[in-house]
């Protein structure tokens, strides 16, 4: 298993999924540059998280039209694993590989924090390794993150079972109080329908080693490379 | 023809606006009582070479469609005033 890491121009959160898979994991990384076209045979294409473009106009917005994204939503539609997380999971709404939009934290803060998310899909290449209804421990570091869809989209998300994630309490209950940007149904993450898309506003790759506060996250990475997805890049 | 086109993009009703929050609670806290609600939205100017009107409406509308505004969560409206170059 191969991951490529997509770097836009204030992308920062790169070296930090290199890291957790290089170091930690064991596997291969191939970083991608916003202008190539070139998924150069990767497995699965992580969106890190950070700044890209500024965030300048919206999160996201401007991302979504550089060379590499051709590629990586090329790639999503024949069936690719493609991971985005923060600000990769604004440039995956922005680019309409996933519903929904992420919007300002409700709470007017920028939220850096540990939460709690509980699984609601193992069937996924991305939490595969997870049990049912497991919490996981992984922090937050974003000023839009409140997850928004209308209310149509919304039902069909529910009703898909497109929620991957939730923040709930330490316990797993899903209750206001432990939403901490405002998303709608505390909604963490999202699949597409097909269920190769993922995007995420909490950094699993920030919760691989015991020095960082928690290994939760690992078990995301742990759970892709175990994964017998494979798409040829073009 | 040159023109000059004034984009103006809001969040939708349904869309929380804690920016918009923020603001109405300044002005309230600096005495201004009669502020009801406040939503803050972006406004982008743009000039840019016209063929005619009803083209250069044409293409602002698929910029804002396309980049300037994110239909999930924002509307827009414009004016185009447009002078001989």
């Amino acid at each position: 298993m191969k991951f490529g890491i997509v770097v836009f121009p204030g992308t920062w959160s790169d070296r930090d999924c290199a890291w957790i898979v290089e170091r930690v994991l064991g596997a291969q990384t191939e970083y991608l540059w916003h202008k190539d076209r070139d998924l150069k045979g990767c497995d699965c294409v992580v969106l890190p998280g950070g700044f890209s473009y500024g965030d300048h106009l919206r999160p996201g917005a401007v991302a979504r039209f550089s060379p590499v994204m051709e590629a990586v939503i090329e790639f999503a539609q024949r069936g690719g694993l493609v991971w985005g997380i923060c600000n990769g999971f604004q440039v995956l709404c922005e680019s309409g590989l996933l519903p929904g939009a992420l919007t300002r934290n409700s709470v007017t803060q920028f939220r850096c924090e540990w939460t709690n998310l509980v699984v609601e899909r193992t069937d996924l290449a991305f939490t595969a390794k997870a049990k049912a209804q497991q919490v996981l421990r992984i922090p937050i570091s974003h000023n839009d993150g409140s997850y928004f869809a209308d209310a149509a989209t919304l039902s069909h998300l529910e009703r898909n079972g497109q929620v991957a994630l939730r923040y709930c309490t330490a316990e797993g209950l899903v209750v206001p109080s432990a939403n901490p940007n405002g998303s709608v149904h505390n909604i963490a993450g999202i699949v597409n329908e097909a269920g190769n898309v993922l995007g995420m506003m909490p950094h699993p790759e920030r919760a691989g080693e015991q020095e960082l506060g928690g290994v939760d996250g690992l078990l995301m990475f742990q759970s892709v490379a175990a994964a017998s997805i494979k798409v040829l890049t073009a | 023809m040159s023109g000059l086109a004034r984009v103006i993009v809001t969040l939708k009703a349904v869309v929380n606006d804690p920016q918009g929050l923020t603001v109405e609670h300044g002005l309230r806290s600096l005495g201004f009582d009669e502020i009801g609600q406040v939503r803050v939205g972006k406004y982008i100017e743009m000039r840019l070479d016209a063929a005619d009107e009803v083209s250069a409406r044409a293409r602002v509308e698929e910029m804002c469609t396309k980049l300037l505004a994110n239909h999930v969560i924002e509307d827009f409206r414009f004016d185009l005033e447009l002078s001989p170059a």
